[in-house]
């Protein structure tokens, strides 16, 4: 089933992927174990005329054994999420490539600060939809949406966060690999919601650098 | 003991009461017997149009902007000579899990087997408050009403989904949909209402008109699942009840409490839709999980298995379905350091659903299992719950959760949880069938309806798993839009066809509930040798239940007891001095 997860180009995507793989095979293992055993019971135990059911009223030991081995797994998957969830959304990293992006219905607005590295000034340069970013660089997104609730997600970075209006969300990411990815919005977002996409560009360096050059340079002048 | 004596006091002074004319018998009836029937044709009849709404959104999926065979009587602008636009693609799923929700798991798991059952379980002639009980089914069918009433006006039914997130659902110009999500606020905050006060009466009746020996540890499961269902409903339900009000005030008054313009927060409403919102997917599964207690007990001729531990991991999944609310807004851009408390709580609550599954399992062990109709849809809900409750462990791990939030890997854990406990409702309506309508549903059909229902089930909901993974947004209408979706293309139109056969099944089960209705074979007392007190009563019970007033020995479970030489022991049944002594 994990083969149809979409290509990984992120740097911490390989450590969601792996708590995915620990879940399903742990899962896995359980659901094969609990249908073997239910599937058994009830072949040997189904009404055969002349027998009778045991009496007993369950078993305190048991009882005991299936909830602390669940209690403790979970508790131990809990801990071992929750340093991949504090590197994903609470530890940005500090990086140079900063960008504004700004949902609407239906669009992604994205801004680059402009020579001055500055948002909100003369310099910045608008488009709709498509992010160009060089590979290994972390790139900083200051998230935000003119109206409703959008999401920004993008499936082969392993990255997903709400965009909510009225506050400003920052999330990060650095890309690993040059191609170009799809960019949906994931939360409903009105009649226009399917089909609100756009594209990472991601670029080698010297590509990206040639792209700023025709596209960032000429327009902030 | 004196509630004796007023108990059979109450009965006595029934038995004088005159014939009732039609109307006070079949429409507003205060007994309630009647007010479940009530409730679970409503609650069928909602499903046929929830069902319906499904396909139509199935078919949207596998074959995107073509027009749908049979619909091209619909006017523009809601279709198009058959073919679905996005904005009615919104409104159709936003009205299937409104209606699947609120119109047809509640109403007949918690209003017709609630109000069917728990008199009779409990052994007591009638609810606390009958006359609140009839108001509660007609301020009910009203809100039904209401919701279907937003087909018909300009602009289509609510189109915010059924979570409708403010601000997408706080101002019209955002959907487009105006008078469509008022009545749907509207809907709602009277179903609030109608449950209000059947959780009242529930609540009511289970604490004081319990029979004489009905000690809370003697009571069925399925008693002790509604008993805490209707808690939780107590207590959810005017969180959301506020939260509408909000909405309904922003749109039409012009406040801001979840529009940032004027001030206000949009993930306030999230907060206090999901307060309510998780404790209220327990009480979807909670009555489901009592009645499959009851019928594998039953059928494996055996006692449950750990009957205090069934009950305490109820109370224990009652208690921390209020502190998960959170794992809902994982990527909603609630601070993360939340997020992660959360995610600590969710991993907790598995627990006791896990037990519970074990539970299940330890009763079929060494049992004497007979596979009649509702035997095979418990079993069915268990195998559905096994599958939703591991899918559920994906999206508590916070990390995961970003990849699979919002995807179809979401879609299809609700379905085995939520639309799984269809096979529980099956499993009842087939169980209780007998006692309801004093006839006996076909039972070679039933087994039928089972297989394939059992088979397109999954057929419909697994391969959604697959599209999660591959990172299928949900809400979307039209999936090939998206290159990194194309390849996947095939597994919804395999979902859509196993949908389709899915809902072609269920005409089986209509048939046979209709045909039974009126020419089943009639039903005797105790049909599947049960031990619980509705089955001490006559089939159909009459108006006040029972003959005489029924007095409790012991628990509800005691199949297969050495103590007499058949293999069921009614809770009733007086042994006798010595052989109660004996069972201490």
């Amino acid at each position: 089933m994990l083969q149809w997860l979409p290509e990984d180009v992120s740097t911490f995507g390989q450590e969601i992927d792996s708590l995915f793989y620990l879940i399903y095979y742990i899962t896995a293992v359980t659901f094969i174990l609990v249908t073997v055993l239910m599937v058994v019971f009830l072949i040997k135990y189904r009404d055969q005329g002349g027998r009778r059911a045991t009496y007993s009223h369950g078993n305190t030991t048991l009882e005991i054994i299936w909830t602390i081995i669940p209690a403790a797994i979970l508790i131990v998957l809990a801990f071992m999420s929750a340093s991949t969830w504090a590197k994903v959304k609470r530890h940005a990293p500090d990086s140079d490539f900063e960008l504004q992006v700004t949902a609407k219905q239906f669009n992604w607005e994205v801004v680059y600060p402009g020579a001055d590295r500055k948002f909100d000034t003369p310099d910045d340069v608008k488009f709709d939809n498509d992010l160009h970013v060089p590979v290994n660089k972390v790139v900083r997104v200051y998230l935000g949406s003119k109206d409703v609730i959008h999401s920004f997600y993008l499936p082969n970075l392993r990255l997903r966060q709400d965009a909510v209006p009225g506050r400003t969300i920052l999330v990060w990411f650095e890309a690993t690999k040059p191609g170009k990815y799809e960019l949906p919005c994931s939360q409903l977002c009105g009649f226009g919601h399917s089909g609100m996409k756009g594209w990472l560009y991601v670029h080698t360096p010297e590509e990206y650098t040639k792209w700023a050059q025709e596209n960032l340079a000429a327009k902030s002048q | 003991m004196s509630d004796t004596v007023a108990a059979e006091a109450a009965l006595a002074a029934h038995a004088h009461h005159g014939e009732l004319g039609f109307l006070r018998t079949y429409m507003f009836s205060t007994d309630h017997k009647m007010i479940g029937r009530q409730f679970l044709f409503l609650g069928l009849f909602m499903l046929l149009i929830g069902g319906t709404l499904a396909m139509m959104v199935r078919w949207e999926l596998a074959w995107p902007e073509t027009a749908v065979p049979g619909f091209n009587w619909i006017p523009e602008p809601y279709m198009y000579e058959g073919i679905i636009p996005p904005q009615t693609y919104n409104a159709l799923f936003t009205m299937h899990a409104t209606l699947m929700i609120f119109f047809v798991v509640m109403p007949i798991m918690v209003g017709a087997f609630g109000n069917f059952l728990i008199p009779l379980m409990i052994g007591t002639r009638d609810m606390a408050f009958p006359k609140l009980n009839m108001l509660s089914f007609w301020v009910g069918l009203v809100a039904g009403v209401v919701m279907l009433s937003s087909f018909l006006v300009p602009g289509g039914p609510a189109a915010a989904g059924w979570t409708s997130y403010a601000p997408l659902s706080a101002r019209p110009q955002y959907t487009g949909v105006d008078w469509g999500q008022d009545l749907w606020i509207l809907s709602l905050i009277i179903l609030g209402a109608s449950s209000l006060m059947g959780s009242i009466n529930y609540i009511t009746t289970i604490v004081n008109m319990r029979a004489p020996g009905m000690t809370y540890f003697r009571m069925p499961l399925t008693v002790w699942s509604l008993f805490i269902t209707a808690i939780l409903l107590l207590l959810a339900l005017p969180v959301l009840t506020a939260a509408l009000a909000m909405l309904l005030f922003d749109r039409a008054f012009g406040t801001s409490f979840f529009l940032p313009e004027g001030g206000g927060e949009p993930l306030l409403w999230q907060h206090m839709f999901w307060f309510f919102g998780h404790p209220e997917v327990y009480v979807l599964v909670l009555p489901a999980m009592g009645v499959t207690s009851d019928i594998l007990s039953t059928f494996s001729r055996k006692p449950i298995f750990g009957y205090h531990a069934m009950a305490f991991s109820m109370i224990a999944i009652a208690f921390l379905s209020w502190i998960v609310w959170g794992h809902h807004m994982f990527v909603s851009g609630m601070n993360p350091l939340l997020g992660t408390a959360f995610m600590m709580t969710t991993m907790v609550i598995a627990v006791p659903s896990a037990i519970k599954t074990f539970n299940w399992l330890g009763t079929l062990w060494g049992g004497n299992i007979r596979f009649a109709s509702p035997m095979l849809f418990a079993l069915g809900f268990v195998s559905n719950f096994i599958i939703g409750g591991l899918s559920g462990i994906f999206m508590a791990s916070t990390p995961v959760d970003i990849f699979i939030h919002d995807t179809y890997y979401i879609v299809a854990h609700f379905h085995y949880v939520v639309a799984g406990i269809i096979f529980a409702l099956f499993a009842a309506v087939y169980y209780w069938f007998p006692k309801m309508f004093g006839r006996k549903m076909n039972e070679g059909l039933g087994k039928i309806h089972f297989v394939l229902t059992y088979i397109f089930f999954n057929g419909a909901f697994f391969p959604m798993h697959f599209l999660g993974v591959a990172g299928h947004m949900r809400r979307i209408y039209n999936p090939t839009q998206y290159e990194f979706l194309l390849p996947m293309q095939h597994w919804n139109v395999f979902i859509t066809v196993s949908a389709f056969l899915l809902g072609a099944s269920q005409f089986i089960f209509l048939y046979n509930f209709i045909v039974s209705l009126f020419a089943g074979k009639k039903a005797e007392r105790n049909p599947w040798q049960a031990n619980t007190l509705e089955w001490s009563a006559p089939t159909p019970p009459p108006h006040g239940n029972f003959e005489v007033q029924p007095v409790v020995y012991r628990g509800p479970y005691e199949y297969s007891s050495p103590e007499v030489e058949e293999d069921w022991l009614p809770q009733d049944r007086n042994l006798g001095t010595a052989a109660a002594a004996r069972a201490h």
